[in-house]
Order: structure tokens, then C-alpha cells, then sequence
């Protein structure tokens, strides 16, 4: 029972540091963000990184969402007489919702797996010790210019696979299905207002911040060796999926 | 130079090192010897702290390392150089870049003071001509030959080692060893060096320390150690496979 009490009090402990770490971690990374010095250059490097090179998936991903999104509206509202209605359907769904989550999911995907990856592997082969011993920070050398790049980059993303979305619901909903594109775009600009836009900015922002948070954290405390680094980056693409979603309820509810 | 008293560091439940004490004078160059996993490397990140000991307490350069502030323990690991087991180069940058890069990070110099500096520590090193290449093109050996020029660019007091020859075939790996010692004794260098390479470390350095059961052991120039009565070091420097030390 002893023995039995002293595990589970050992366990809980250890959750409880391990939590502890994370706060300080994101602690340290909002501080080191907001004092300088700022490694400009690799902040740019990180954009290039993180916004550019993901660039061709989010088109890809917004383009055929946008197109199942009017394959799936335009019958249902047709059903209800409402199929004037499609564009602010595909417009809202994407600007509110779901541009900003497929987004940060895919770049989780993308970079967050990369960097939890990369960090792994420089915890390994002790690079971050090598940072350390040569007098840098290495939150402030490696995790702060992946921040405050996603915040750069994960609103551009985001706004970019909204449009390439809606572009992509214009061609199933008015070039297949026979939509007037009149109806398809004037109704959208009926519809859809600044704070659906503005509410989706906030969320792409704080993925960033989450996605962030959560793969450089992981990649950064991984245990060594190759099995330590690939269950750090397998354990940052799936928290932070999993709280991109949960996080995405909480920030509906407090900004729409 | 270095001071050490005992000194203490567990890893859960698992003690590594249990009251560890030794001194290293200046100018001296000292091999830590021990079996695979007994707290050498674990000793020399204490060193530098990027590791806590539950107890004890180290001096550097007359400074104690546990009491250092922030800065000050950037001003002390300044005066440091280290090289890392697997070397610790920056996989995105090239050999100039590596070892350019304290300099670039940490003093004023000018970039042509900083070309004049590197190009003189991979010519000590003798890899001016890979100067562009990264590491994933590197040998082995020419991994660890950066790390030292790495390690050398700001002129240390002390340089650390941590199995610098680890994977390296005899030949390279006797070369290294070669270039270290040749180092020590050019730039007077105060050094600890974590290696397994027994006898060949024996002609470069001044003391050996025996590492076991979290204490050193046994603490005397080479030729002392190799004449010791103590059936533990001749063990260990015979390579005995059975014994006191492995069983």
C-alpha cells in the first residue's frame, strides 16, 4: 500500500514539474520576445521556413476544401431554396473556422513537426549545450525566432488559404454547379463582416503562439537518442493538434 | 586550476558520482579514465554547469562555480573551450561559420580580424582547405579537429575534452590525440580530457585520474599509475576483462 502510494505520489510529482517546466518555458520564450536583442536574420530565416515553403500545401489544402465546401452547401441549401446563400456559406465557414484551423493543423504538420524534430536533434548531438557554453541563450537563439515567425506567418497563411478557398468554392459552386457568380460574390459581401475577419486573424495568432509553444517545448526537452526524438516530434504534432482543436472552442466562444 | 570537493550527483536513483575530489594544478593536462557510464562526461558538464550536483563544491580559476552569477558564469565559461563527444557542430553552417561563430556572437572584432583569427586556428587544426564544407561532409576525425579550433577561437585558459576519439579508427584517432597534446604544450593550456585510448593518452598527458564507483580511485602521473600496486588500476589499464573493476 506504502509502495503503491509513494508511486503514485512520485507520478504526480513529476506530472506536476513537468508542467511546471512547460509555464516556464513559455514564460521565458513571451519574455525573451518582448526584450531585445531580436536575431532579426533568423527570425526572416524562420519566415522563409515556416511561411513560404508551407505555402503550396495550404493552397492546396484551402483550394479543395473551398470546393468540397460548395460541393456539399450548394444541394442542401438548394433543398431550402437558400442556394444564393452558398457564397457567405463557404466564406463564413472558411474565414471563422476554418482556414484558421486547417492552417495551424497543417503547419503543425509541416514545421511544427520539423522544429520539434530539429531541436531533438540538437538536444542530441548537444548542440543547445554547445549554444550554452559559448555564452547564448539558446531560447532566445532557437525557440524565439520560430514565435515570433509563426506570428508572421500564420495570419498571411491563413488569410491566403481563406481566399484560395473561396476562390475554390467559386469554381465547384459557379462553374460546375451553374451559380450566378454575381449571387456567389454579392451575397458573401452581405454577409461576411470586419470581426468575422479580424476574429480569424486572433485565432490564426494564437495557433501560432500554440503550435509554437508546444513543438519547441517538445523538441527542446527530448530525450536523447533517435527513439527520445522521434517520440518528442510524434508527441508535439499530436498535443498540439489536439489543442489547436480544444483551443479553437474556447477562443470561438470568447471572440465571436 | 580546478578544484573538486566532493563532489555528488545522482540521476534518480542512481548515483553517479559519490564525493568526488581531485585538483588539476595549471598548465597541466589531466585523463579521466573510468568504464563506460561511470559520470566522466557527467563530470565535465558539472564542470562548466550545464549540470547541478546535489553536493559539493567546484573551483575554477579560483572562482566557485556553484556561486556564480549569470554573468559571471558566461565571464568564466569565456575562458572555457569544450569539445563535445559527437563534436557539436552547427549542421546549417559551414567550418569557417562554425568556428567564426563565438567570435561573431560574442566579441567586437571586426570580420576581417575574425577571417585573420579562424583561418589561424584551421590552419593549427589543418583544415584551412575544408573551410567551406559542412559537417555532414566531414569525416570523423575532421568533425573533432573542428571542434577543437571551435573550442580554441577565444583563446581559453582550459579546454575540456569529452571522448574527443570516440568512434574514430586507431590511426585518426591517434592523430587527434597527437594534435591535442601538441596544442596543450604550444598555448600552455590547462586540460581535462574524458578518453579511453589507454596507453596512447598516457604520452600526451601529465596525470591520470581513475574514475570508479563515483570517486577517483587513484590519481598519479602515467608511469606511476602503470607501476600501481592497487589490483583495480591494473585491471583497468590492462584491460582485464574480469576482476575487481568488471565483473
Amino acid at each position: 500500500m506504502t509502495r503503491w502510494l509513494r508511486t503514485l505520489g512520485a507520478g504526480f510529482m513529476a506530472r506536476v514539474g513537468r508542467l511546471g517546466r512547460t509555464g516556464v518555458f513559455f514564460g521565458q520564450t513571451l519574455l525573451y520576445c518582448l526584450t531585445p536583442p531580436i536575431k532579426v536574420e533568423r527570425v526572416l530565416r524562420q519566415v522563409w521556413f515556416i511561411g513560404w515553403k508551407s505555402m503550396l500545401v495550404i493552397a492546396l489544402t484551402g483550394t479543395f476544401t473551398g470546393m468540397v465546401l460548395s460541393l456539399q452547401g450548394f444541394p442542401t441549401l438548394r433543398r431550402v431554396g437558400s442556394e444564393a446563400l452558398l457564397g457567405p456559406l463557404v466564406a463564413l465557414a472558411l474565414i471563422r473556422e476554418l482556414g484558421p484551423v486547417l492552417t495551424a493543423l497543417m503547419v503543425t504538420g509541416r514545421a511544427g513537426s520539423s522544429l520539434a524534430a530539429e531541436l531533438g536533434m540538437m538536444r542530441t548531438n548537444e548542440q543547445i549545450d554547445a549554444l550554452e557554453l559559448l555564452g547564448l541563450n539558446p531560447l532566445r537563439y532557437l525557440v524565439v525566432p520560430n514565435l515570433l515567425a509563426a506570428l508572421l506567418a500564420l495570419p498571411v497563411l491563413t488569410v491566403m488559404f481563406d481566399v484560395i478557398g473561396i476562390l475554390g468554392g467559386y469554381l465547384v459552386g459557379v462553374r460546375l454547379l451553374g451559380l450566378n457568380e454575381g449571387t456567389y460574390f454579392g451575397e458573401m459581401s452581405n454577409y461576411v463582416e470586419t470581426k468575422d475577419v479580424v476574429g480569424g486573424i486572433y485565432k490564426a495568432l494564437s495557433f501560432g503562439v500554440l503550435i509554437m509553444w508546444v513543438c519547441c517545448y517538445k523538441g527542446y526537452y527530448s530525450r536523447s537518442g533517435a527513439e527520445g526524438v522521434s517520440a518528442a516530434t510524434t508527441q508535439a504534432v499530436v498535443t498540439a493538434s489536439v489543442l489547436i482543436l480544444v483551443w479553437d472552442y474556447f477562443v470561438t466562444s470568447l471572440v465571436f | 586550476m580546478i578544484r573538486v570537493e566532493n563532489l555528488w550527483k545522482s540521476f534518480g536513483r542512481q548515483e553517479v558520482l559519490r564525493g568526488m575530489s581531485f585538483e588539476v594544478q595549471a598548465g597541466e593536462f589531466l585523463a579521466l579514465i573510468g568504464l563506460s557510464g561511470c559520470g566522466k562526461s557527467v563530470l565535465l558538464k558539472l564542470l562548466v554547469r550545464l549540470l547541478e550536483p546535489e553536493r559539493g563544491r567546484i573551483w575554477i580559476a579560483g572562482q566557485e562555480v556553484g556561486a556564480l552569477t549569470a554573468g559571471g558564469l558566461e565571464s568564466l565559461r569565456s575562458r572555457l573551450g569544450f569539445v563535445f563527444q559527437g563534436g557539436a557542430l552547427f549542421d546549417s553552417m559551414t567550418v569557417y561559420d562554425n568556428v567564426a561563430f563565438p567570435l561573431r556572437e560574442k566579441t567586437p572584432l571586426s570580420e576581417a580580424d575574425i577571417r585573420r583569427k579562424v583561418r589561424t586556428e584551421l590552419e593549427l587544426v589543418g583544415l584551412l582547405d575544408a573551410q567551406g564544407k559542412y559537417p555532414a561532409q566531414l569525416s570523423g576525425g575532421m568533425v573533432k579537429r573542428v571542434a577543437l579550433a571551435r573550442a580554441l577561437v577565444r583563446d581559453p585558459e582550459i579546454v575540456l575534452f569529452d571522448e574527443p576519439t570516440t568512434g574514430l579508427d586507431p590511426v585518426v584517432s591517434r592523430a587527434v590525440l597527437d594534435l591535442f597534446g601538441s596544442v596543450h604544450r604550444r598555448l600552455k593550456l590547462t586540460g581535462i580530457l574524458v578518453s579511453h585510448e589507454i596507453p596512447r593518452i598516457f604520452e600526451i598527458v601529465q596525470k591520470v585520474a581513475l574514475l570508479h564507483e563515483g570517486r577517483i580511485i587513484a590519481l598519479e602521473a602515467p608511469d606511476r599509475l602503470c607501476a600501481s600496486p592497487d589490483p583495480r588500476v591494473r585491471e583497468f589499464v590492462n584491460g582485464k576483462t574480469r576482476g575487481a573493476i568488471a565483473t
